[in-house]
């Protein structure tokens, strides 16, 4: 009888906890508070939001998740949704509810550089990241390492390179060959990459943590993730990054950024937003904190990193690189995804 | 002598197994019906919002969900399913028989201990156990250091995900297990030992056969998680099914191909549960009814002690011991390193409450299944306790999607409240609950029931004063599981949670998915440790 009786006192504490608990949720769509969804993880931009209702006197809730996830959200919410702004971690998944974005202003997207910004205006890049390579500083040096992606194909890196082909970085750098090279030579590269066995790893941060750990000599990732590993394991992390003189896709500088939706019901506070994120202080955030390249004039990279102007960057037209279907289909094709 | 003990077993045990011999069942059956109903058609959510979404698929689409390597992914995932399935058994059947039946030293610590591992979420698992045992882990680092081991063997596909999800998902069975054992009537062994039988055949011939429908839900649930299952495959590297529908949505936005894909998971669902359901015996499991709750006698283990001791301290250190202490390394180089830690207080207070709702409503919404499938004879009784399953295997994220789907556009006045988040959370966990309970209800003996409808008790006042309180081993192990499996949840609690609502998990994810170990270890330990107090609370309660 005691066990009844505990559950029963369980059972009415649950329930005067849900009874607290739900009104304080907020529902009402005609709210005020600026809704983002925030496909950037909450450890790394959470600072500048948090300063951004702090200066602004905006209160604003945020949907932390992965950026394809809260992409497909967006499509199922449709016009109900109750987003104002899509936070994306790439291009692809402002793509991928590009419909359901509004326009934006003139004033917000000429602060950042054409090639960073959606060709038709409606989404605009924040901070910047640099497709490279990174290689294990035991057994490699600089001076070991290809010109460009095309020297990864060489039998003499079999099996010893980390890729990750479901990740949306990799495939916007497959993007951009298709673009730059032509259907052919990007399916060419694939294959050819494929008889080198590479090792496919689930997104960029596993793979840098394998070549740290030796697991691979070599790895396709962005730039950023090395210095978050440095900072937490030291400068004796023995990794470091090699940007490929010879440019072309493989030195391709992409961008995160962020769209409003054509539903938002707070609009102005959703410019004020992004306004914010493009201002000196935010941008400085991203060199300092995240390592990423600030994408406004006059904000210093981290000494770390090399010029943005430094990268023999591929000069490509982000309209070029919106064509993600295209790039899964060949993916598939070639086998490297399932 | 086989013989001599079925008889055995007629002449103490009721054949009570016939349905509607008491008056008033005919109402208690329609109530029963409406309710589980309502359970039944929330649970069919998820898959009436895949077929909406799959009309949507073109030519295209439908190639590519039919095509041959469709198949060979099928192959692959029920190949990984049965096998963590298998080693889950041969896993916990010893701990669930030495925790209960035996005077194993430390009992109640290695009963709390071996029922953790599964709050580890799948991708820190994985994550720290390529971190100890990878090919460069700190395991290989010592074996090469010791020994002039250059390599250990790659832990990477098949036999990486197997290691994992065993090691993460034992405990379903354990738990199952462990009700079942204390709900079995000791006479039978007794009378087993009594009749000449030696220890080990009244285990193979008395106590395991009693141990089937513990044995077969344990099993189903391990096997829908491990179809279910995303982070350790991932980080494994191994296309399981679920991967595959992830690559849909995470690479391509390709809905319609990932719907199309999700059905066949679900008719892969609904396969394993008809087979289940035909191997299903109509033998009673149900004590006596005057035994008074009688104890088994406890064995011995005299020189056994040690070996059994060895097999529990292994398999704590292995799944337990080792990824805590990979976590504890990383947060104390984190600490001096100079990193700040964020308070978790309250996402540890969100984890526990929404985990402790999430267990007492699956409780509730799993009893009139429950009570209909065992007490009622008849196909179709059994549907809404199958129901339950439906969705059970489907990944997280296209359960999350369907509410996301029904939410935000027919009840947008609960999207994104918790209430909807628990519904949610119910469609993922609850046959965890329904599983325990029906191995409960079939050890109560129905003549208890049927004596206090003939002294003139309703049918509720019967359930809640005679049956509920025998039923305490299953509730307990029930509760336990969706509590402990709501913990580690994540895509649901991303996708659908009240704003600004972070639990331990959600925390862990966000540190780890930017490599910040350290802020990545503070929570997954707390985790750990907020769901043993709970847990003990909980075990502790139940050998008394």
């Amino acid at each position: 009888m005691v066990f009844k009786k505990i559950f029963a006192m369980v059972s009415l504490l649950v329930f005067t906890l849900t009874a607290c608990d739900v009104p304080s949720s907020p529902v009402s769509p005609e709210s005020d508070r600026l809704v983002i969804y925030s496909g950037r993880s909450e450890s790394l931009v959470g600072p500048l939001i948090e300063q951004f209702e702090e200066t602004s006197g905006i209160q604003v809730d945020v949907r932390w998740g992965d950026t394809p996830e809260l992409a497909a959200t967006l499509l199922e919410e449709g016009d109900n949704s109750p987003a104002d702004v899509f936070f994306a971690q790439d291009p692809g998944g402002l793509g991928a509810v590009i419909d359901m974005l509004s326009p934006l202003p003139e004033d917000i997207l000429n602060q950042v550089e054409p090639r960073f910004r959606d060709p038709q205006g409606r989404w605009v890049g924040l901070s910047g990241r640099a497709r490279t390579l990174v290689y294990k500083t035991e057994s490699l040096s600089p001076a070991d390492l290809p010109d460009d992606l095309w020297g990864l194909t060489d039998p003499n890196w079999e099996g010893r390179i980390g890729w990750a082909p479901t990740n949306a970085s990799f495939q916007t750098m497959v993007t951009a060959m298709r673009a730059l090279w032509g259907q052919d030579q990007a399916a060419r590269w694939l294959t050819e990459m494929l008889e080198n066995d590479p090792i496919a790893y689930e997104k960029n941060t596993p793979i840098v943590a394998a070549v740290g750990a030796g697991e691979v000599d070599l790895g396709l990732v962005n730039h950023y993730y090395l210095y978050r590993f440095i900072q937490e394991e030291g400068e004796s992390f023995p990794a470091r990054n090699y940007f490929m003189p010879g440019g072309g896709p493989g030195s391709l500088v992409m961008v995160a950024g962020a769209g409003i939706l054509k539903t938002a019901s707070n609009s102005a506070a959703a410019e004020q937003f992004l306004d914010f994120l493009l201002s000196r202080v935010a941008q400085q955030y991203f060199a300092t904190q995240t390592y990423e390249y600030p994408l406004v004039d006059g904000v210093v990279t981290a000494r770390e990193l090399p010029a943005l102007a430094e990268l023999n960057a591929a000069n490509i037209d982000l309209a070029d690189l919106a064509d993600l279907q295209g790039t899964v289909a060949l993916l598939r094709e070639t086998g490297v995804l399932p | 002598m086989t013989e001599a003990l079925s008889t055995l077993r007629r002449l103490l045990l009721p054949a009570s197994r016939q349905p509607g011999l008491v008056a008033g069942s005919k109402r208690r059956l329609s109530s029963l019906w409406l309710a589980s109903l309502a359970v039944a058609v929330l649970l069919l959510l998820p898959v009436i919002y895949l077929l909406i979404r799959v009309l949507q698929a073109d030519a295209g689409t439908w190639s590519l969900i039919l095509s041959s390597s469709t198949l060979a992914t099928l192959g692959r995932t029920v190949l990984l399913a049965s096998a963590v399935t298998l080693a889950s058994i041969l896993v916990a059947l010893p701990i669930a028989w030495l925790t209960t039946r035996t005077d194993l030293p430390l009992k109640r610590l290695w009963t709390l201990l071996t029922a953790l591992p599964m709050v580890i979420p799948s991708y820190v698992g994985a994550y720290l156990i390529v971190a100890s045992l990878g090919p460069r882990g700190v395991l290989a680092r010592l074996a090469e250091h010791a020994f002039g081991i250059e390599s250990l063997p790659s832990i990477y596909g098949f036999p990486g995900s197997l290691y994992v999800l065993t090691l993460l998902s034992y405990p379903y069975v354990l738990l199952t297990l462990r009700a079942a054992l204390q709900g079995m009537d000791p006479s039978l062994e007794e009378t087993s030992r009594g009749l000449g039988q030696g220890p080990w055949s009244t285990f193979w011939k008395v106590t395991l056969p009693q141990l089937r429908p513990a044995l077969a839900s344990g099993s189903l649930l391990i096997a829908l998680y491990v179809l279910r299952d995303f982070g350790a495959v991932s980080i494994m590297r191994f296309n399981t099914f679920t991967r595959v529908i992830y690559v849909q949505y995470k690479s391509a936005f390709d809905r319609a191909s990932a719907a199309g894909l999700a059905l066949i998971l679900v008719l892969l669902t609904l396969s394993i549960l008809y087979i289940e359901v035909r191997t299903r015996t109509r033998a009673s499991f149900e004590r006596g009814a005057t035994d008074g709750g009688r104890k088994p006698k406890v064995v011995s283990l005299g020189r056994w002690r040690w070996l059994a001791l060895f097999f529990c301290a292994g398999i704590v250190t292995i799944a337990l011991l080792i990824p805590l202490s990979v976590l504890f390394y990383w947060l104390v180089r984190g600490i001096n390193a100079g990193e700040t830690l964020l308070p978790l207080w309250q996402a540890a207070g969100n984890s526990v409450l929404v985990s402790a709702i999430t267990a007492l409503v699956a409780l509730l919404a799993a009893i009139p299944a429950v009570v209909l499938s065992v007490r009622r004879a008849g196909k179709w009784n059994q549907l809404p306790e199958r129901m339950t399953y439906t969705a059970f295997a489907l990944p997280g994220i296209v359960v999350a999607l369907a509410f996301v789907f029904f939410g935000a556009n027919y009840a947008p006045a609960l999207y994104q409240t918790l209430f909807m988040l628990i519904l949610a959370y119910l469609i993922l966990f609850l046959p965890q609950a329904v599983g325990s309970l029906q191995t409960s209800l079939l050890q109560v003996p129905q003549s208890l029931e049927e004596a206090a409808r003939g002294m003139g008790r309703k049918p509720w006042n019967v359930f809640w004063h005679i049956t509920f309180p025998l039923l305490r081993p299953g509730v307990l192990a029930g509760m336990a599981l969706v509590f402990l499996t709501t913990m580690k949840e994540l895509p649901a609690t991303l996708i659908l949670s009240p704003y600004n609502f972070s639990t331990l998990a959600t925390r862990v994810w966000s540190a780890v998915s930017e490599a910040f170990f350290a802020q990545a270890a503070a929570p997954a330990l707390l985790l750990v440790l907020t769901s043993s107090l709970p847990m003990a609370l909980i075990l502790f309660k139940e050998q008394k």
